[in-house]
């Protein structure tokens, strides 16, 4: 009753396009915002941040970088978690050879560096597509990880191979090292989540958006009508390796503070965001924050009931979630293809109707 | 240099025995990709799934043991017995019909008509279910697998060759019999689909869905007919990896192991993905035993799919793909 159009208005073009043209989720969305900013970090502990609001955000932001690429611009991708390392690697380099400059100019560097690593991997698909693409962004994926384990310039000729991030501060708080207060860390990470959202967002319902979605529908076609592919595939494949490469960074410096490249860059990382996206919802901002928060909740809620509740073995319950996983991708998939965002916006559709839906 | 020469030559005879194991794998995938237009990426997961499902039956090890363990608070793990491997065969062949039925009934019924990257997604999805399963059925340890396959150094081989040429070629007699088992499969298989009613109605179903369905082929039947095979061949790339390197979790990776070869030979084709994987066994090891340790060794990772994306940039529908003709 309260989510209404009726006698919201727009008398300008720029009322007309805005983000959120109902009133309703307008306020939601700032009261979301708010909260967020204002009440979550004075009530966050270590375990909350940690095991839930940290993987959150990081993967909304490679969930979102992966969904400019797959679910806009159309061109699959295995090779997430080798631009998650290169994000990781560039941001230590960066923080260990420029120590007086800010950990936060850092990571926006490093995802720069990983735009131009994604360009320099997005140049074969202007002649490979679809799955043939895919298992070429393999490649990537295991020459990248490859690098970063073996040339020790990377990891600057550490004994155990590991990069750990030095402590670094932000306007006199720690941002990164083991003295990192839990909601510092949180609002780093919801800072540049909130930031990349409305870039991405503004990004895709633009030109350039409209161009990556002409060339997901059909890039013959595309080209045909004068969009440039080569302009779009690569550019797609910049802004979304920048997203990821951002998200590597922080993961890496923010969250984990440690990282050795083959356990935690691995070929499952590439799989987990591409899950996200596709539970989420293809071509789709908000998918991409709906399918991180669920695959971030799964296994910590069943971890939770099988371990803490039923009091069953951890290899057991890790094997159930194995299972629960696959079946939940495979039913969401079969229930609705579009994912959960389509299922969001079907509900919001219903909700305009009721009570009265005539 | 006669040295140099022959330990190139026995490099190159062990990559393309490697080689013959990718294929393996490979020929799963393009079976169902030909039949269905499904990327299969579960593959490797249905080896890892048939090859412990062998070794449980294999060693009378009790389903879901330690689900039941942990409902229950009981203690049991065997049957008690040990059933022959043959028969042990037979029955895990079951199981992947069975597997092929519930996978065609539960998940691709219901999304005919899907987009390529769903169907692919599902079968990820698949994959993790398997896997899940499979631990949850056999339990996680690593498992050895013995079945009759000899092991070890061929000594016939080395012998001869020390005599012919004073150098004795070192040769695997598990390779050995994989590659022949590999060529009997090959053989089986097209076989099959030239030969038998069923291989046609195959291959038309892989021509062209709605012709074959309005000459009354049923695209259910032949749908589970294909993961039914694609599951004997997971059996069989089961059976040849677990007896290499034990039946354990690094068994599903080969799925990964594949894909460069199915690029490299193109999706569609069966001698393709015999080609394409000794092309790529034979690459990874001449790479990594002239390059590699200039470079940090463990190239064999990533080796073959830079060699196949560098292919496919002259060639993208790899080498006996068919040719990618595209419209509007």
């Amino acid at each position: 009753m309260l989510y209404r159009e009726a006698g919201d208005f727009s008398t300008t073009y720029r009322e007309d396009n805005q983000t959120f043209p109902i009133r309703f989720d307008r306020y939601r969305y700032y009261a979301v915002m708010l909260i967020a900013f204002l009440v979550i970090p004075f009530f966050v502990n270590d375990y909350w941040v940690n095991a839930i609001f940290l993987p959150f955000l990081i993967y909304s932001i490679a969930a979102l970088g992966l969904n400019i690429l797959t679910g806009y611009c159309g061109q699959v991708s295995l090779g997430t978690g080798g631009f998650m390392a290169v994000g990781a690697y560039a941001v230590y380099k960066l923080m260990t050879a420029f120590p007086d400059i800010s950990v936060l100019i850092h990571i926006v560097l490093a995802g720069g560096v990983t735009a131009l690593v994604g360009i320099l991997f997005g140049l074969p698909s202007l002649r490979i597509k679809g799955f043939y693409l895919a298992v070429a962004t393999l490649a990537a994926q295991f020459f990248l990880v490859w690098v970063f384990n073996r040339i020790p310039w990377f990891y600057n000729y550490s004994a155990s191979g590991q990069i750990n991030a030095p402590e670094r501060t932000f306007l006199g708080f720690t941002v990164t090292g083991a003295e990192t207060k839990a909601w510092v860390a949180y609002l780093v990470c919801l800072v540049f989540v909130t930031i990349s959202a409305i870039v991405a967002r503004n990004m895709t319902r633009g030109a350039l958006g409209r161009s990556w979605m002409a060339i997901r529908d059909m890039d013959i076609a595309a080209e045909i009508i004068g969009v440039n592919p080569l302009k779009a595939k690569l550019s797609a494949f910049a802004i979304s390796s920048f997203f990821v490469g951002i998200s590597g960074a922080l993961y890496f410096s923010v969250y984990l503070g440690a990282v050795e490249v083959g356990e935690v860059f691995g070929i499952n990382k590439s799989f987990l965001v591409l899950f996200m996206i596709i539970i989420g919802g293809l071509g789709s901002v908000f998918g991409s924050f709906i399918g991180a928060a669920f695959l971030v909740l799964l296994p910590v809620l069943l971890k939770n009931v099988l371990v803490g509740y039923f009091g069953w073995q951890t290899d057991v319950a890790a094997h159930l979630e194995f299972m629960i996983i696959g079946g939940l991708i495979v039913w969401f998939l079969i229930v609705e293809p579009h994912g959960l965002a389509q299922l969001w916006r079907l509900g919001k559709e219903k909700l305009r109707m009721w009570p009265f839906p005539y | 240099m006669p040295e140099q020469l022959f330990f190139t030559i026995e490099v190159i005879l062990n990559g393309l025995m490697a080689g013959v194991l990718y294929s393996l794998v490979a020929l799963g995938f393009v079976l169902i990709y030909k039949a269905s237009g499904i990327f299969n990426y579960a593959q490797g997961v249905m080896a890892l799934f048939a090859a412990m499902t062998l070794v449980g039956i294999m060693e009378g090890r009790i389903p879901f043991a330690h689900l039941i363990n942990a409902i229950l608070g009981t203690k049991i793990h065997h049957f008690g017995w040990h059933v022959n491997a043959v028969l042990a065969l037979i029955l895990t062949m079951g199981v992947m019909l069975l597997l092929a039925w519930l996978v065609q009934k539960v998940i691709f019924k219901h999304l005919v008509n899907q987009e390529g990257i769903i169907l692919f997604m599902a079968t990820i999805g698949l994959a993790y279910f398997l896997e899940g399963v499979g631990d949850l059925m056999w339990g996680g340890d690593i498992k050895m697998l013995d079945v009759g396959i000899p092991q070890g150094l061929n000594l016939w081989i080395d012998e001869t060759t020390y005599n012919m040429f004073d150098y004795g070629f070192f040769i695997d007699n598990l390779d050995i019999y994989a590659t022949v088992i590999a060529a009997i499969l090959v053989f089986v298989l097209v076989g099959f689909s030239q030969y038998t009613k069923q291989g046609r109605a195959m291959r038309a179903v892989a021509d062209d869905h709605q012709a074959a369905l309005s000459v009354g082929v049923s695209l259910n039947f032949i749908w589970i007919m294909v993961w039914t095979l694609a599951g004997f061949v997971a059996l069989v790339a089961g059976i040849v990896w677990g007896t290499k390197s034990g039946v354990q979790f690094s068994l599903s990776l080969i799925a990964l192991k594949a894909l460069p070869v199915l690029m490299l030979g193109g999706f569609t084709s069966i001698p393709g993905a015999i080609v394409g994987g000794l092309i790529i066994g034979v690459g990874e090891k001449l790479f990594e035993f002239a390059v590699g340790p200039l470079i940090g060794g463990a190239t064999e990772n990533w080796f073959a799919y830079v060699l196949a994306l560098l292919f496919l940039v002259f060639r993208p529908q790899g080498l006996f793909g068919e040719k990618i003709i595209e419209r509007v």
